[in-house]
């Protein structure tokens, strides 16, 4: 009789379901997967190391780098540490801001989710509505801030600027036109928050059509029911956060429990799931956007009753207004000083974080007194959750180590930083 | 390196103090945050009672990463003193963006140079405590594995290992994590530059890919590093106050 051993296989980096450029070696039992070794770091791009060679404004542009799937919140545990070590505060206004876009961000972020983890599991058509949707909650990243990922949006103090009273428009073209153009303009006739108060009362229904695809698919189920089962001890004792932790039943979220920006004056819930398995990580995930959804309804709400400022009126952090700039001398300095030298963060240390889409997501922020960080150090949910890849995929066959892959919701950019 | 003690310590702070005794070095509160130093030889006794003791119930390790305080307050941009002395032209430096590979500095026994910093949260208590231990010596910098006691640290030694060089007694897979395989150097010490040390191109005639010492950039920085240690901050937040009350 032959003799039959165990094998190993190399997965990625080069493969559709790594998501980026994860690297397995897999050693196999027949179909059996027997020990897991991730490599990882092959988008390794020393961002904590850049950041110590900047001043401190220059580095958020490469928040949005890390998780490039959920930038706003990157930004937002960066510049709260900044803002913790100065003790700057924020205005009211720009609060809500940062609160409104950390939601319309966890949507995104989830339905690149949802697309590519039904994609990686075989269903086409929910990858293809998901990026319908991303397109319009993107159109209003690139209406704030000129930039449809990489924002760079939000700045110690507040946001660089407020939301802008027109929402642009569709031009006609030869993709768009006639119908299909006002059909696309519909909602764009007014504010940007006309546009986002139009897409959320519409949105409900558009997550009900994703789980009329998804939710009692005999494949879907086949294919994440009882896969991938996280107990709430592993999912603890392996530093587990955010939907990764809720599905495994332990109900714990920082905008809750620990609330930042205006998280302590919305309402909205936190979802838990019972089994700790893959299904159970989709249902937490797809009831988390319909709370954003409910979270941005609010948003924009308080935010049309109350105009303001949206940054800090402090000089020595946040630049004074391009108009004052031509008149006032002082002001002149300021913004000379501003963005040569950058600003000095008074000694001491500080560990900021957000609930971001992923989990937490937090910036150890080390100054000595000088205009660049001494040391900056990116807490990355995706990092701590993908060295339990060995753990929890242990046992499974291969295919379920793709619905795992996906179901960690990882993204290289925070992985390897 | 943290803020001085408030008059009244936190309700953690006294835990803290009460449950472990001699074996917390110090504890620092700032911005709202408490910072317990212990020394390395109690790490991992000390991170067991922080797990295990009712009323901290530390289940969760969060963060774990590595510090190289060589170089901790130096500025290269004379601001302070340039009323009467004249302002220097910030050219000059040791900072990281200064050298290249064969040009870097070789510091020898430098006090506490690196220092391993966890963030702990406990989830019952709805707490969080940063813990550090500075590493005995300096040339090979080392402390005590926790990841018998968390183990999702496994990943986050390693990484602190990678970039800084500093061992973790009784890891059970202490590899490189981040960087490159047959890497050289460890790219986050404050004596790595920051241009790097090998390249990679293609190259036509050997039709592979080759390492190479770097060559296509030379180090430079553009900002200089500068400390203050001025009362804008204050006059900048009385003044935004005075603004206020207007």
């Amino acid at each position: 009789m032959q003799e039959i051993k165990n094998y190993t296989m190399n997965f990625g980096p080069q493969h559709p379901a790594a998501h980026g450029v994860l690297r397995l070696v897999l050693e196999l039992d027949g179909e059996t997967v027997m020990r897991v070794d991730p490599h990882i770091g092959l988008l390794h791009r020393a961002t904590e190391k850049l950041a110590e060679s900047k001043p401190f404004n220059h580095s958020i542009g490469y928040m949005d780098r890390l998780d490039y799937v959920s930038m706003m919140c990157n930004e937002h545990a960066y510049v709260r540490a900044i803002e913790n070590l100065l003790g700057v505060e924020v205005p009211a206004r720009a609060q809500w801001i940062r609160t409104l876009f950390d939601e319309i961000t966890r949507i995104l972020n989830h339905l690149m989710w949802l697309g590519s983890n039904g994609l990686d599991l075989g269903a086409m058509a929910v990858f293809l509505y998901a990026f319908r949707d991303r397109e319009e909650l993107m159109d209003c990243y690139e209406a704030v801030s000129g930039a449809r990922m990489h924002a760079t949006y939000y700045r110690p103090g507040g946001v660089y600027r407020d939301l802008p009273d027109v929402m642009p428009r569709y031009a006609e073209s030869k993709w768009h036109r006639g119908k299909d153009l006002e059909r696309l303009n519909e909602w764009r006739n007014g504010s940007m928050l006309d546009f986002l108060d139009a897409f959320a009362d519409d949105f409900p229904r558009r997550i009900d059509e994703y789980e009329t695809l998804l939710t009692d698919n005999r494949i879907w189920k086949q294919r994440t029911v009882d896969i991938g089962i996280v107990s709430p001890e592993q999912a603890l004792e392996w530093g587990m956060s955010g939907p990764m932790l809720r599905a495994s039943g332990i109900e714990w979220d920082l905008r809750k429990k620990q609330p930042y920006a205006c998280y302590g004056e919305v309402d909205f819930d936190i979802p838990v799931g019972s089994r700790g398995d893959c299904y159970d990580r989709y249902l937490v995930r797809v009831e988390e956007m319909r709370q954003s959804n409910h979270i941005i309804k609010q948003c924009v709400r308080w935010l049309r009753a109350n105009p303001g400022p949206v940054i800090a009126r402090n000089f020595k952090v946040a630049p004074p207004s391009r108009v004052e700039m031509k008149r006032d001398m002082e002001a002149l300095i300021h913004h000379f000083k501003l963005f040569t030298e950058g600003y000095t963060v008074p000694l001491g240390e500080t560990y900021a974080a957000v609930e971001a889409p992923k989990g937490e997501f937090a910036v150890y922020l080390v100054s000595d007194g000088a205009n660049k960080p001494f040391r900056m150090h990116c807490r990355a949910p995706s990092f701590a959750h993908l060295s339990s890849m060995d753990t929890i995929v242990r046992g499974h066959m291969l295919p379920d180590v793709v619905a795992m892959i996906g179901t960690y919701d990882v993204v290289f950019g925070e992985v390897d930083r | 390196m943290t803020a001085s003690n408030p008059a009244q310590p936190s309700a953690l702070a006294q835990l803290l103090e009460a449950r472990l005794g001699a074996r917390c070095a110090r504890i620092a509160e700032s911005h709202g945050q408490t910072t317990l130093e212990v020394l390395p030889e109690n790490w991992l006794n000390v991170a067991l009672t922080l797990r295990d003791d009712p009323q901290l119930r530390f289940e969760q390790l969060v963060d774990l990463c590595g510090i190289d305080y060589l170089s901790w307050g130096e500025g290269e941009w004379e601001g302070d003193a340039a009323s009467w002395q004249g302002f220097s032209r910030g050219v000059e430096g040791a900072g990281p963006g200064r050298f290249g590979w064969s040009t870097r500095p070789h510091p020898q026994h430098v006090p506490r140079r690196f220092g391993v910093v966890a963030h702990l949260l406990s989830i019952s208590h709805n707490q969080r405590v940063r813990v550090r231990a500075y590493c005995a010596d300096d040339e090979l910098p080392s402390v005590a594995s926790l990841v018998a006691v968390w183990p999702g640290v496994n990943w986050f030694e390693r990484e602190a290992f990678d970039l800084f060089g500093i061992v973790f007694e009784g890891h059970p897979d202490l590899r490189r994590i981040l960087t490159d395989y047959g890497f050289v150097g460890h790219p986050f010490r404050k004596d790595f530059p920051l241009i790097g040390n090998v390249e990679v191109r293609y190259d036509a005639d050997k039709k592979r890919v080759v390492y190479e010492p770097v060559r296509s950039v030379e180090p430079r920085v553009t900002v200089p590093r500068t400390l203050r240690d001025d009362s804008r901050y204050e006059q900048a937040q009385a003044e935004a106050k005075a603004r206020g009350a207007k």
